[in-house]
């Protein structure tokens, strides 16, 4: 028991996010709730995700009806125990409205973490940091890895929860987001050289790894390079557990330049294909027309997935790899077959349903869990 | 990515096109300003500061004062052009197109068909145009329609400061004349605009917004404001797809003929004059293409065919609002 | 500025080929072969020629709508010129242009010009492109004593001294824009109008290869150097009408005669290297019947050419659209 009262806000989804809507409430006024329960839907300009609960009790209040928008950090609801009585809920919203307002218009501007650039080996990285704690002392950071064509803020459902316990780190791979564009010769080692020469750049020493597509490759070729360096590594829906990957997907996704032919081609990512919003393709249609993108996806897919085939594969040197490993697969996966994920053994390997190649957001909540799980004990 | 206004977001075009290519060069009625006078260098850097900060980079050499001798320097872009620079030259107002139009329509944009083919003319002239800054008939008007009237021109007519960047790179690699016309009301607005150069290709309009019910169809400044009627139009239940062809030349008339057919209802905003305008031309592209798909007449809302006024109060009643393109969505809804 | 035998052999074959090029465009116009209308430039080779032979692929000029013999002394391709002028898709600009706008900007032709006046803006912008690409090229505009009194050519003059260009601006005065009298129509005069704009001037009888070739080289040699801008005024005489099917009935009756007899300058020419012992006639003979078989081929050729294909009206209008 106790007289502690949780507020359930609107949570900051990607740098860009600054309000969101709510679509449906999926638990009702009075309804127990357990940490990590889903219990509401919210939509934001890119993306429509579930909303968990962050705390255990009774959902007392529910301040926001479905189909209101409301700005970050705005009070959802309340979750306390049900001995807390109905003057205390009152007061606390009133409170928290009160604040809120103030700090909302302070805010406006100051809104949450803002990505940096460190400069690794020459190449101009874009990284963005949550969380504190450099290894070493406490807890070793953790270092996300995008795929191909991806960029930061594909951890946008991950980073925020994985930083309660420690340092993340997400970065831009080259050739990718905002970092640098050029000289980018493509293949997956010269990728790892970047991510290690970013270690190096932003001072940590050693790290855990989650990569996801092929950046999860990356993460096994660093791995597999300076083993010292890596304390984990989560593979995420990952290349190089196999050689198949979707080129349709790989060719679909450079050639497109319209909004028309992109769609289907993005669609392939999810197992709900009604994730892909304009507004995110309207992100990647921008990120595709930088100067040197359309060069850098090129040599990168020539490098690294040649023919529909993935030129680098570790499956079998993995006992080589002196660094845990875990995978996280969507079942659905289209892009690389969640077959691949019996490379690694259980009860590392994690394969969920109602997901696609984008596990990490189509399930945030579960990876998040398990990732958390699997870093804890190292 | 930061914040740019649509007067930033141009300037970083100009200097990034110039760092990348030494021969793009810009030229045009005090670019740079104060040329041979008394006071400071970069005086103006235009009349409303767009290329300020290129001469002190670039030098006088790369950012060409002129004087006001549109014909000449215009002319002297495009010969400029046929013989191996990428010259950017300032009509300061497309107003002035009325002293220089020959070495536009006569010269740039025929040269490669009357010449077989063989002539490559990659000029851009960037002017501003539009309503909205009480300065009355010979400063304010939207030529655009003229331009694209003309085979061999493109015409460029970018809605916001993304739009801008992106279609001025895209203006000044291209191997074909360009018209870049920048709305003078829209120089400060803000929004993300990424600091790598990007190019945004000619020819394929952005739908800004996604409905059911009606397709409007805007260009330039007119794109926020069928933004904002759109917005409004969702509370009454009313979704609109909103279609910012981005270039007047080429034209994008599959997206509009597509999003025709989707809606049935098509509402046309033009800041030009209603006689032979775009909302004229791209009715009649929809009357031909997609007449089957209409359930209501086509509306145009555009100004009255009378020339710029001057007083505010006339001037406000002349240019085309949100609430008109509003009703005129609810009529066709009705 | 001695001009060696060759630059002289040369100088004369490139004046012949002009003359004939427009006496047989007269003919074969008359006998409806030709399509549009023409403008013949026979009478005034000594301009072109005079101030072209000094230059080279670095150099652009720009022409008018008199623009064939600007054409020949820039180098384009004599067939290519003929079968365009007949509208055959071989032509130079593949039939698009027509007599009027020849062009070919790899010889640093930029075409004849429909636009009385179009060519003066046209060639600051060359000379702009050379200066700033530091090519040590000039460039030169072709005008005549009408678009003299076009604002283009004015602001031209200006703009070329103000961003002190390589240019030079030749002024080609054959007495009527149209058929309207240069004497009515210019006020003041030319080389004041250049004085005005702070330009070095020539005026000179375009008739005298050798005056022209002179002032050419000392207009060229200062623009090259750095020394800005230069107009060239020559005084000269058309020897048919403004275009073919003009009936000239604004000249005075003999005009013509009296200027192929006493003021030719193919004669003139030949009369000066003749006399001092340069060239001898026989070698002279021999350029007009060669320049005579070079263009009877032309012609043949070019009525044996077929039209442009029909898809030729869609292509080139842009580079990519």
């Amino acid at each position: 028991m106790s007289n502690e009262i949780k507020a359930l806000t609107m949570p900051k989804w990607g740098l860009a996010m600054t309000e969101g809507a709510v679509t449906s409430w999926l638990v009702e006024d009075g309804a127990d709730l357990r940490e990590g329960d889903e219990i509401l839907e919210i939509e934001t300009t890119k993306i429509t995700n579930v909303y968990e609960s962050p705390a255990s009790g009774v959902l007392r209040r529910r301040t926001v009806e479905a189909g209101q928008t409301v700005p970050v950090g705005a009070l959802l609801g309340v979750v306390a125990d049900r001995s807390v009585p109905e003057t205390e809920i009152d007061a606390f919203i009133a409170r928290f409205q009160e604040e809120f307002a103030v700090e909302a218009a302070e805010a406006a501007d100051a809104a949450g973490p803002e990505p940096q650039f460190a400069d690794a080996g020459g190449r101009r990285l874009r990284y963005l940091v949550m969380g504190e704690g450099r290894g070493g002392e406490g807890a070793a950071p953790l270092v996300l890895i995008h795929g191909f064509g991806g960029d930061l803020n594909n951890w946008q459902f991950n980073q925020p929860a994985l930083a309660e316990d420690r340092a993340v780190y997400a970065l831009d791979l080259p050739g990718h987001g905002e970092s640098t564009k050029h000289g980018v010769q493509g293949g997956v080692a010269e990728l790892a050289e970047a991510v290690g020469d970013f270690l190096n750049a932003t001072g940590i020493q050693r790290a855990h790894l989650a990569g996801h597509s092929m950046g999860g490759a990356v993460a096994l070729h660093l791995a597999s390079d300076e083993p010292a360096r890596v304390v984990s590594v989560t593979l995420v829906c990952s290349a190089g557990l196999g050689e198949e990957i979707n080129a349709d997907y790989i060719e679909g996704f450079i050639a497109a330049d319209r909004r028309k032919e992109f769609k289907p081609v993005l669609e392939m990512l999810f197992a709900d294909p009604s994730l892909v919003s304009r507004d995110m393709i309207e992100e990647l249609l921008k990120y595709k027309r930088l100067d040197g993108v359309g060069q850098a996806l090129r040599a990168i897919a020539d490098a690294a997935f040649a023919g529909g085939r993935q030129a680098k594969v570790f499956a079998n040197d993995l006992d080589r790899i002196k660094v845990p490993v875990q995978a996280i697969w969507g079942a659905d996966d289209r892009i690389v077959p969640a077959a691949h994920a019996t490379a690694i053994p259980e009860p590392h390997r994690h394969v969920l349903g109602g997901a696609g190649h984008m596990v990490h957001m189509e399930k945030a909540g579960e990876v998040n869990r398990l990732i958390s799980d699997f870093l804890t004990v190292r | 990515m930061s914040k740019k206004s649509y007067r930033q977001a141009i300037n970083e075009a100009l200097a990034q096109e110039m760092r990348r290519d030494p021969t793009v060069i810009v030229m045009g009625e005090d670019n740079a300003g104060g040329m041979g006078a008394p006071g400071d260098d970069d005086a103006w850097g235009g009349v409303l500061g767009v290329t300020k900060g290129l001469m002190p980079e670039f030098g006088r050499d790369r950012v060409l004062d002129t004087p006001i001798t549109e014909s000449a320097f215009i002319g002297a872009a495009v010969g400029a052009a046929a013989t191996g620079l990428r010259p950017v030259a300032e009509l300061m107002f497309v107003d002035f197109l009325g002293v220089c139009f020959d070495q536009i329509f006569n010269q740039a944009a025929k040269f490669r068909y009357m010449f077989g083919g063989k002539a490559v003319t990659p000029v851009v002239i960037r002017t501003m145009y539009g309503a909205g800054f009480r300065a009355a008939s010979q400063h304010s008007q939207c030529l655009y329609p003229i331009f694209t009237h003309i085979p061999g021109l493109k015409v460029v007519v970018p809605s916001s400061a993304y739009e801008a960047k992106g279609l001025l790179i895209q203006s000044i690699r291209d191997n074909d004349p360009v018209i870049f016309l920048e709305h003078k009301v829209l120089y400060d607005e803000i929004e993300e605009v990424p600091d790598e150069p990007y190019t945004i290709p000619f020819g394929e309009a952005n739908l800004t917004r996604e409905g059911d019910h009606v397709t409007i169809v805007a260009l330039g400044r007119m794109v926020g404001f069928a933004n904002r009627a759109a917005d409004a139009l969702q509370k009454e239940g009313i979704t609109c797809t909103v279609v910012d062809p981005r270039t007047t030349s080429p034209l994008d008339e599959d997206t509009i003929i597509e999003s025709v057919e989707n809606t049935g209802r098509l509402v046309v905003v033009d800041e030009a004059s209603p006689r032979c305008g775009m909302a004229a031309d791209i009715s009649a592209l929809v009357a031909q293409n997609a007449f089957k798909a209409l359930k209501a007449p086509i509306r145009m809302v555009t100004p009255p065919h009378t020339p710029v006024p001057f007083a505010p109060q006339l001037e406000d009643a002349y240019i085309p609002t949100p609430e008109k393109i509003a009703d005129a969505v609810r009529h066709v809804m009705a | 500025m001695q001009l060696n035998r060759e630059e002289l052999l040369q100088s004369y074959r490139t004046m012949c080929t002009i003359r004939e090029f427009e006496e047989r465009v007269h003919s074969e116009f008359s006998e409806g072969g030709i399509p549009g209308f023409v403008h013949l430039y026979a009478g005034e080779e000594a301009s072109a020629v005079g101030v072209c032979s000094h230059l080279d692929d670095r150099d652009n000029i720009a022409s008018t709508h008199r623009g064939h013999g600007h054409c020949i002394a820039k180098g384009c391709d004599v067939n290519g010129m003929m079968a365009e002028i007949f509208g055959r898709g071989d032509g130079l600009c593949g039939g698009k242009g027509g007599s009027m706008h020849i062009a070919d900007l790899s010889k640093g032709m930029m075409g004849a010009n429909g636009i009385v006046g179009g060519g003066p803006p046209l060639i600051c912008g060359a000379a702009l492109t050379a200066k700033t690409l530091k090519t040590g090229g000039v460039a030169v505009a072709f005008v005549g004593d009408g678009a003299s009194n076009q604002g283009t050519t004015l602001e031209s003059y200006n703009l070329a001294k103000v961003w002190n260009l390589p240019a030079i601006f030749v002024v080609e005065d054959n007495g009527y824009a149209e058929s309207t009298a240069s004497v009515w129509a210019v006020a003041g005069d030319q080389s004041k109008r250049a004085a005005a704009f702070g330009m070095p001037s020539y005026e000179l009888d375009g008739n005298d290869f050798f005056a022209i070739h002179q002032a050419a080289g000392e207009a060229v040699e200062r623009a090259r150097g750095g020394g800005g801008p230069s107009l060239i005024h020559v005084k000269l005489t058309r020897y048919f009408g403004h275009f073919e099917g003009d009936a000239m009935t604004y000249r005075q009756a003999g005009e013509i005669e009296v200027a192929r007899r006493e003021r030719d300058p193919l004669r003139f020419f030949r009369q000066r290297v003749t006399e001092a012992g340069v060239l001898e006639a026989h070698q002279l003979d021999e350029i007009e019947s060669e320049v005579k078989r070079l263009i009877d081929q032309s012609v043949v050729l070019s009525k044996a050419a077929p039209p442009p294909t029909p898809e030729r009206l869609l292509t080139d209008v842009y580079v990519s659209y």
